[in-house]
């Protein structure tokens, strides 16, 4: 049993040195950010290149939740389900976001516009709820403001992309539109 | 040579040992579900808990994988470590009731009752499969695939696989799917058949075939159950 | 500015560049400091800072009045925080329109803008300088309080601060069984939760005998709701950078690593641009201040893993596998990263270390008996003043709910703490007198944890808060445990059932028992610690859950399942507004006539509560 254990941790070591400083996550890391997400063919085609089993990739890619075997949509909105995010109400924040783009967290919208993310803390605690667009924080956040932001990201309201700044607590709540 | 205390034994095993292979060479047997001698162990089916330290600062290890280690207490049937075993078959029952293997365990450890709601998933994720293909079969056709309650065994994306050498070891070494029981349906996980003295014939069993005809229950005298294919009816 | 093309080869020449640079900034100490951190940025505090140096440059002030775009400052929630140095006059919530009176009234006159001075919401007070606000006053900002006057991006804010002076001491004039003795005199506990002491971590990496050893930096911060790491990680990243170079003298290991989650992409950025400063001042690289120690850091990202920030999976997480945890022994000591003997310790932990061997003194003053220093806790929840809190440790939770954090928000009544992430508890009202010290959180079923101290008042049901941490560990768990990983789905099921009022008074024992044994049967600290949110609340809370499952009831109204949203007609003004809002067209009612909810086709959002401005809807 001693001798299979050391064999299998040298085997290891012997794994990774071979793909010496670019550790695996890394490289995947690398090809989604071409790919947006990670394909089939590439893995393949890196499992040759770099000597590693194919089911190795597949194990390490659907382990870490950040690595997505599907394309992602054009529009990436995070929601926090963190702690601090829940105990002021983002669970029913997320749930309204659901509702409105019809898709659950994990999820891209057919059209290919939307990807929800449900995420565990951003690091803005303290602004909870917190909902973030194309990378603009939405501070604040209530169900009742959903409508209103998603409709201003389809016009594109926030057209200022230089500036971070949140005005969707401002908009007059109120939409028009029931999808 | 290291010195431990077995259960208040004074015993010596070479450096390298693990916990189980102590106690089962002093002839102390520890259950398992994810062991196998030929294979490197994982730790993944936690049944074969023991305590070690002394008993104010115990905690509970799996003996499969724990390195024996100089002037180690260690106890493999303390109440801790049979309470714990209980429920974790307890929860074995409840997931996968037709292993046979997990039906047997249940018996042998006089777990009589499910409290939790009764699944049928095939697979308790031992790994015992992905182990042999890659260690013994050099294949590495399957693998974990996922994580925490998503966690299951698959092909590079859940495809019919290249690697995989159509040799059967996976099917060979599964606990759970190896001789499928096919006594406890949807009501009750308890069968405990095969080994208990209990009546083993279910009201389910309806037209399902016992596993032993007739089973050690029938043999030991006790009242078939209705819809068991010895009761005669009437009686 | 004059450069620093020139390398510090020796300590003498480190604080002649410090002793310049020391000069330089006090010879013009007017600055503006505007939170460049998350929670500001969030605010717009980026725009905010673009209009300032614009109007700098448009007045002509450019040259006497600087800027620095900071780590975070502490109050997050009243962001985007500015404050006029030297004076530390502290404005909060300032918005691009108040750019140019801020520099025309307070920078150039002197005059203070009452409108934007922080308000205490009690006692109506308002306060001119930081230092004033009770915010600050009950905190002991060793870690923190340099943010202020530190530029992350700039490594010569942090060299006029003395930045680098530990390294320096401990590279030229120190052994490195020196500094751990010294560590371990400190008393420093680690920070990333299990409170174990650095000095020994550090003296049993030393003591391995390898060609080989590595430090790594534990910057996953994977418990949500703390944001600690990533502020330190932001706003001073020479800190955290110095203890891993004095960390990595200290065992004998030349490379140091910090594994950052992916999460965190601003911290990556941050980090390296201090690398990269590092290495050019020759603060990093070959023959560090002359002394022979060479040092090399990289940087190893994360991809989303809660688990992967214990120290075991952290490691199988660098070496490129999927992030599980390993059975220990072997421990990291004698079998870490690359087979290598490694120690890996914690952001904060580290930045602990430069304040150790600078201001030991100072440092061993702070604290209790058992463990010395400051805590950094991200205070949040629904408390009024939110964000970063640094305080000694042994202070009560009470002092930093009230006293630090302003009470409970909007006036309501507290009812939990929740500290330790994931693996801590939920205390009540009656032991906010504990202390925050790692064995008195134990001793009453919580833990210190990494630093989230989440607040929660009477609209918070805490059965639905053991679901929430079960339903992150859930995700989280790597799996491999059969205990952790089952356990859990039927800690989760059974408090399912309850909040779906299928509860039966035999669920409670069920719950203990399971909680006990999961706890004592799983590998990792992921699995021993997941049941303590069930525990605690079990514990503090049980009335709650017998609510649930004998009266279907929740007290604090959030369990959908056992709510019910209905108008009052006694205040219904018949406006419409709920009508319109609501998106399952549940409610029907003609104009200026009293409305009603179609219980069927309720989706219990509470929609029509938050927008009714008459308190018409009733929850119950
Ligand atoms: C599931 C789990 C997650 C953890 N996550 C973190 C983390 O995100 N950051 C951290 O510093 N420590 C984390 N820890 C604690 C580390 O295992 C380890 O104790 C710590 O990094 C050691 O550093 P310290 O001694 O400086 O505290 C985690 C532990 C467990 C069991
Ligand atoms: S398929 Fe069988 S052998 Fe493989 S992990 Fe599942 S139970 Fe174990
Ligand atoms: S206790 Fe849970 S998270 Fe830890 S190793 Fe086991 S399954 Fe994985
Ligand atoms: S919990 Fe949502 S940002 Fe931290
Ligand atoms: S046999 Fe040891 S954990 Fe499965
Ligand atoms: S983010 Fe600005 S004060 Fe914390």
């Amino acid at each position: 049993m001693r001798q299979l254990q050391e064999q299998k941790a040298s085997k290891e070591q012997n794994n990774n040195n071979a793909s010496n400083n670019h550790s695996l996550v890394t490289m995947l890391h690398q090809i989604q950010e071409t790919y947006n997400y990670l394909p089939e063919n590439v893995l393949r085609e890196l499992a040759k290149e770099k000597n590693i089993p194919l089911v190795d990739l597949y194990r390490v890619a659907t382990f870490y939740s950040l690595f997505s075997l599907t394309p992602k949509g054009k529009h990436k909105i995070l929601t926090c389900t963190g702690t601090a995010c829940h105990v002021r109400g983002s669970e029913k924040v997320t749930e309204e976001i659901s509702r409105v783009l019809g898709i659950q967290p994990g999820e891209t919208t057919e059209d290919g516009e939307y990807s929800l993310e449900a995420v565990n803390c951003l690091g803005a605690c303290a602004l909870a709820p917190l909902v973030v667009v194309d990378e603009q924080y939405h501070a604040n956040m209530t169900p009742a403001q959903i409508g209103a932001l998603f409709n201003g990201v389809r016009k594109s309201t926030c057209q200022d992309k230089e500036s971070s700044h949140c005005h969707c607590s401002s908009v007059a709540v109120g939409s028009k539109e029931k999808s | 040579m290291l010195e431990m205390t077995l259960n208040g034994l004074e015993i010596q095993v070479e450096p390298g040992t693990t916990l189980l292979e102590a106690a089962n060479f002093y002839g102390i047997e520890i259950p398992t579900l994810c062991y196998d001698a030929g294979l490197s162990p994982i730790g993944a089916c936690r049944l074969c808990l023991v305590e070690i330290g002394s008993p104010d600062r115990s905690r509970l290890v799996s003996a499969c994988t724990f390195p024996a280690q100089k002037g180690l207490e260690i106890r493999t049937h303390s109440k801790r470590v049979i309470n714990a075993r209980k429920l974790l078959i307890e929860m074995y029952l409840a997931t996968c009731p037709s292993s046979k293997t997990i039906q047997d365990l249940a018996s042998k450890h006089h777990v009589t009752r499910v409290r939790f709601k009764q699944k049928h998933d095939d697979c308790i994720l031992c790994g015992l499969c992905v182990r042999i293909c890659e260690e013994q079969m050099q294949a590495k056709a399957i693998e974990f695939i996922g994580r925490g309650h998503e966690l299951r065994i698959s092909t590079f994306f859940d495809k019919k696989s290249e690697d995989c050498r159509h040799c059967g070891a996976c099917m060979y070494i599964c606990p759970v799917c190896q001789a499928r029981c096919q006594g406890p349906q949807e009501k009750d996980a308890v069968c405990n058949a095969c080994l208990n003295l209990e009546p083993p014939c279910l009201e389910e069993f309806e037209d399902a075939m016992c596993y032993m005809d007739p089973c050690v229950a029938c043999e030991q005298g006790h009242e078939p159950r209705k819809g068991c294919s010895q009761r005669k009816e009437g009686s | 500015m004059p450069s620093l093309q020139s390398r510090i080869n020796t300590a003498a020449d480190l604080f002649r560049l410090q002793e310049t640079l020391q000069q330089r900034a006090s010879s013009n100490n007017r600055y503006i400091a505007v939170c460049g951190d998350t929670g500001c940025s969030a605010w717009g505090s980026k725009s905010v800072k673009d209009v300032f140096r614009d109007c700098l440059e448009q007045k002509g002030l450019a040259g006497q009045v600087g800027m620095k775009f900071t780590g975070c400052l502490g109050l997050c929630e009243s962001g985007p925080v500015v404050i006029i140095c030297p004076e530390q006059i502290f404005y909060q919530k300032v918005q691009e329109e108040d750019v140019e009176e801020i520099i025309d009234k307070t920078v150039t006159r002197g005059e203070i803008i009452p409108r934007l001075l922080y308000q205490d919401v009690l006692s109506g007070e308002t306060y001119t300088y930081m230092n004033e606000i009770p915010f600050y006053q009950k905190q002991k900002r060793l870690l923190m309080g340099n943010n202020l006057k530190i530029d992350p991006n700039s490594i010569e804010d942090y060299l006029a601060l003395g930045g680098y002076s530990a390294t320096a001491r401990a590279l030229t004039e120190m052994t490195p069984l020196e500094i751990i003795d010294e560590v371990k005199f400190s008393k420093l506990r680690g920070r990333g939760g299990a409170g174990f002491s650095a000095g020994d971590k550090w003296k049993e990496c030393y003591d391995a005998v390898s060609d080989r050893k590595y430090i790594i930096c534990n910057a996953d911060e994977g418990d949500p709701g703390a944001f600690m790491d990533r502020s330190l990680l932001e706003g001073n990243p020479h800190s955290v950078l110095e203890g891993l170079i004095i960390g990595g003298f200290a065992v004998g290991a030349r490379e140091g690593m910090i594994y950052v989650r992916a999460e965190y992409p601003t911290a990556v950025v941050k980090i390296k641009h201090a690398l990269h400063q590092a290495e050019e001042l020759g603060l990093l690289g070959e023959n560090i201040f002359g002394s022979g120690f060479d040092f090399q850091v990289s940087i190893s990202i994360g991809a989303g893993a809660f688990v992967s920030g214990e120290t075991s999976a952290l490691i199988a997480s660098i070496e490129g596998r999927a992030g599980e945890p390993r059975q220990k022994p072997p421990r990291l000591a004698q079998r870490g990263l690359w087979g290598r003997p490694t120690v890996v310790n914690n952001v904060e932990s580290l930045a602990n270390i430069p304040v150790i061997l600078r201001e030991g003194e100072e440092y061993r003053r702070t604290g209790t008996d058992k463990s010395r220093g400051t805590k950094i806790f991200s205070l949040v929840g629904k408390v009024v003043n939110t964000g970063l809190v640094e305080v000694p440790l042994g202070i009560t939770i009470r002092e930093i709910i009230e006293d630090i954090g302003g009470g409970i928000k909007g006036g309501r009544s507290f009812k939990a703490v929740q500290t330790g992430g994931p693996s801590g508890g939920c205390l009540p009202e009656h032991l906010l007198d504990t202390p925050t010290d790692f064995e008195e959180l134990n001793a009453v079923g919580s833990m210190m944890g990494s630093g989230g101290m989440i607040v929660m008042d009477d609209e918070t049901c805490m059965v639905d808060v053991a679901r929430y941490f079960l339903r992150f560990l859930q995700d989280e768990s790597c799996g491999k445990c059969f205990s952790c990983r089952e356990g859990i789905n039927r800690l989760l099921e059974i408090i399912d059932d309850i909040v779906h009022g299928l509860g039966t008074p035999g669920h409670i024992d069920l719950l203990r028992e399971l909680s006990v044994v999961v706890k004592d049967s799983t590998l990792c600290g992921l699995g021993q610690t997941s049941a303590n949110p069930v525990l605690s609340t079990l514990q503090y809370f049980e009335e709650e859950y017998r609510a649930h499952i004998k009266d279907k009831k929740c007290p604090a109204g959030v369990c959908k399942a056992l709510i019910h949203f209905s108008i009052d007609l006694e205040k219904c003004t018949g406006c419409g507004v709920c009508k319109k809002k609501c998106p399952e067209e549940a409610i029907s009612g003609e104009k200026k006539e009293i409305h009603e909810i179609d219980p069927e086709r309720c989706s219990k959002c509470g929609i029509c509560l938050d927008t009714c401005t008459f308190d018409a809807v009733l929850k119950c």
